[in-house]
């Protein structure tokens, strides 16, 4: 028996996501089709991206986190309080540069306080990072007296909905943060300190490392994932609801970085699992949509893909499912 | 216990394991008989582990027959090995250290009904389950409470309660202290009396002539043979574990200079204390001097070291770094002024175990550099390259994961991190430790060029006989206090052993 070469994980979200396309094209063979209308881009597939975008920006500040062996359970309400404070001051007629810059210092001091209390004060991620996810939908709904907040600015709704050469910005900013995150965590030391310190903290420590340092700033970039995602929610739909806003996102956040293969438990890191995870998860989402799966019922099949991607994932579920198989020949 | 019939109660014949195109054990035998204690001994690498695993069911063997009581086993996993009658204890505990030394005794077969635990019945079952062994530990503690020596007793009495005949200890000795091993010794002894055989692995060569009947020894996988303890000579049972001839190893290094009151230093502390770890003390660490730090576990050595590198912080007192006063209040700051310290606790705070031996090699430079400054990937594989010679690493290529390395190459890598900062102090606390005899010379090898080299180095070792070949002077410690210090030639195990007990301070003159 020759040891296989172990795959790289990338693969098992991958081969995911091939199998739910190919589900989709034999549902509906139009399903890969873009067509190209007023010099923009239309079908499922650019849905897909542009609603995914939002998804993409989360799983990238998570993945970092996530790496460092900790978690933010506060994203997604923090994305509902940069974009409720974004609309709000909108509203109140200040300009653009104004409501990207509060939503992203929205993000930035969130992860900024998150940072602080893991970092410096030692609480566990979870708990630290609950309370923020409290407090940030609080804030939100202080902010729009619980209302939805309309969106009337062109320009900042172009940050969700507006076309590159007929390509939705959105998801091309997402992809744009993706391969800067990869080329600065690779082309600097960045990426080895995380995941030092998410695989043996004390160890990364005595070797000169300033481990809290670098805890502190994966919350912060994390943060600032959350704020800009939020800023892109509001834009999309130019609204800012802060009861619906990131609902569950840090979820499939979380997901969507443990179906791209970077463990819990801190250590290594794949940023590019943890794209695909996320273009998996809305895959779905919009696969449901299309088939007319009620909302309430939709979580199920998500679960169930996500189950089987962590059981490719896993060593021991393959061998077991080999066996099984060998088992059956007999 | 049942009375030991005649046949031996463990055998194993022919035993292979491969993983993949790798064979880490081959064609080998193993008999162990009722009331014996066997050693099982080699290098790292030899196979000691592995033939472990496929005794306790983690690894399935690959070849060879098994025999545990007259009855051919296959056991799939350490439950089923330990249904069998076998148990093993390990260097680390592994038990829960959250729970109470009763709920561990009992852990998954407590006493009660329907699901209710009989709390009294627990706490009743395990006093008696100690009182066998004759210890007297408080059943309510946190297992992580106490001693790694009292967390292993608790280990045994657990195997002893599951009605273990084969127990595996697996170098349980490695971080207890002279009395904890004595104490240990008596249980085994105990034990043995009883009936129980025991497979005893250590890489303490007094330890097997003091308590094993038989020695099984192994190398590269293989089997070297069966020994009884007292026909063999020492010297015979280390050319066999290492496959040739050692020198006397007792020997003062030749080459050692005398010290150099002139030589400047690199690191001083003058009065450095920290309540709890140890009294205010004064050191002079030359450039290119050996200075061995000496003492018993728990006087103060590995906290001394500590407060240098900045990972504890003191009191009082202060360090100067080449004759300047020197704020150093983490690692970090540590690491800028050119300290290194290479930890005694290998696992626990020297590898990122799931990182290649590349990342862990660079890791101090690259913290020393900073963020920005990234340690180009050519060089760092020239540094792989570079060290992976000198030192002899043993490992198919740089891209290994660490933890796949035996421990003596881990801790061959993590010499050559601190080595890689081109640090002017590096600290070694207990740096062979755990490793096998041929790395353990080429390591005191090392500590010998980097002192010709010019660097200052600060040995701490437990084994007096190590601090007397390699150091130039020798402060010695005694119950959290720096009692004294020998220099030069006086440095005898003979003189040391003395300061360290305190038994009189003339050994030095």
């Amino acid at each position: 028996m020759s040891k296989s070469k172990s795959l790289s994980p990338v693969w098992w979200p991958l081969i995911g996501l091939a199998v739910l396309v190919a589900v989709n094209l034999a549902l509906n063979p139009a399903f890969l089709n873009v067509t190209v209308l007023d010099g923009r881009l239309y079908g499922l597939p650019i849905d897909i991206l542009n609603q995914g975008a939002r998804g993409l920006v989360l799983a990238l500040g998570m993945t970092l986190v996530i790496a460092t062996g900790g978690v933010d359970l506060s994203v997604g309400s923090v994305m509902a309080a940069a974009g409720a404070l974004a609309a709000v001051l909108l509203a109140e007629g200040h300009g653009l540069a104004v409501a990207l810059t509060a939503g992203l210092g929205v993000g930035l001091l969130a992860g900024a306080a998150n940072g602080l209390l893991v970092a410096r004060f030692g609480i566990q991620p979870i708990v630290a990072t609950l309370i923020l996810m409290v407090v940030g939908r609080g804030a939100a709904q202080l902010m729009t007296n619980g209302e939805v907040v309309v969106i009337k600015n062109d320009a900042f709704a172009f940050v969700g909905n507006g076309t590159v050469f007929g390509f939705p910005f959105a998801p091309l900013l997402a992809i744009a943060l993706f391969v800067a995150a990869q080329l600065f965590l690779r082309r600097t030391a960045s990426g080895l300190f995380i995941e030092a310190v998410g695989d043996n903290e004390t160890a990364a420590r005595f070797a000169g490392l300033g481990a809290a340092r670098v805890k502190g700033l994966v919350y912060v970039i994390c943060g600032l994932c959350a704020g800009l995602a939020g800023l892109m929610a509001a834009a999309n739909i130019r609204a800012a609801d802060s009861y619906r806003m990131g609902e569950n996102m840090e979820l499939d956040a979380i997901f969507a970085v443990v179906v791209g293969g970077t463990a819990l438990t801190g250590g290594r890191f794949l940023l590019l699992g943890s794209f695909i995870g996320a273009l998996l998860l809305q895959t779905l989402t919009t696969t449901m949509y299309n088939l007319g799966v009620p909302p309430a019922v939709a979580p199920v099949p998500k679960a169930v893909l996500i189950l089987v991607v962590c059981l490719l994932q896993s060593e021991h579920a393959r061998r077991w499912a080999v066996s099984l198989v060998k088992g059956g020949k007999k | 216990m049942t009375a030991p019939s005649d046949g031996p109660l463990l055998s194993l014949r022919g035993v292979g394991k491969r993983f993949g195109p790798v064979t880490a054990l081959s064609n080998v035998d193993l008999t162990v008989r009722a009331g014996e204690i066997h050693a099982l001994l080699g290098e790292n690498g030899a196979g000691k582990s592995t033939l472990i695993k496929v005794l306790t069911g983690v690894h399935e063997r690959s070849e060879g027959e098994m025999f545990f009581a007259g009855q051919a086993i296959h056991p799939r996993s350490p439950k089923d090995a330990e249904r069998a009658g076998i148990s093993t204890v390990y260097q680390e505990v592994n038990l829960l250290p959250g729970l109470s030394v009763a709920e561990n005794l009992l852990l998954g077969r407590q006493p009660g009904r329907a699901g209710f635990v009989n709390w009294g019945g627990v706490r009743r079952h395990a006093r008696e389950a100690l009182a066998r062994l004759g210890l007297d530990i408080d059943v309510d503690a946190e297992l992580g409470t106490l001693s790694v020596a009292l967390q292993q007793m608790v280990a045994i009495a657990r195997a002893l309660d599951l009605k273990a005949r084969l127990l595996i200890l697996d170098e349980p000795t490695a971080s207890l202290d002279e009395k904890e091993v004595a104490e240990l010794f008596r249980i085994m002894r105990r034990l043995r009396s009883e009936g129980m055989a025991m497979i005893f692995v250590t890489h303490f060569l007094d330890q097997v002539y003091a308590v094993t009947d038989r020695i099984t020894v192994l190398r590269n996988g293989t089997l070297v043979g069966e020994y009884l303890t007292q026909d063999l000579p020492r010297l015979a049972l280390v050319s066999k574990m290492i496959g040739r001839e050692v020198n006397d190893m007792a020997g003062r290094a030749a080459d050692l200079p005398p010290p150099d009151d002139s030589a400047p230093a690199v690191v001083e502390a003058r009065g450095l204390e920290r309540r709890g770890a140890i009294q205010p003390i004064d050191l002079m660490l030359r450039r290119g001097e050996v200075t061995g730090l000496a003492g018993l576990l728990g006087s103060g050595r590995t906290e001394t070291a500590r407060l240098l590198f900045g990972i504890d912080r003191p009191d009082g007192g202060e360090i100067r770094v080449r004759g300047e006063a020197a704020k150093i209040q983490s690692a970090r700051d540590a690491v800028r002024l050119g300290l290194a310290f290479c930890s005694e606790d290998r696992k626990g705070e020297g590898i990122l175990p799931n990182l290649s031996i590349r990342e862990n090699l660079i890791l101090a430079l690259q913290a020393k550099q900073g963020v920005w400054k990234t340690v180009q990937r050519s060089e760092q594989e020239a540094l792989c390259r570079h060290y992976i010679e000198a030192l002899r690493i043993k490992t198919p290529d740089a891209e290994t994961p660490i933890k796949n390395l035996s421990g003596g190459n881990q801790q061959k890598v993590l010499l050559a991190r601190w080595l890689a900062t081109r640090p002017e102090l590096i600290i070694l606390d207990e740096p062979t430790r755990g490793i096998d005899i041929g790395a353990r010379a080429e390591i005191e090898a090392l500590i010998g060029r980097l002192r010709a080299d010019g660097l200052a180095v600060l040995l701490i070792s437990s084994e007096i006989e190590e601090i007397a070949r390699n150091s130039t002077r020798v402060v010695v410690l005694r119950e959290r206090r720096r009692t004294g210090s020998v220099e030069g030639d006086a440095i005898t195990p003979p003189a040391l052993m003395r300061a360290m007990a305190g038994a009189s301070e003339g050994g030095a003159s």
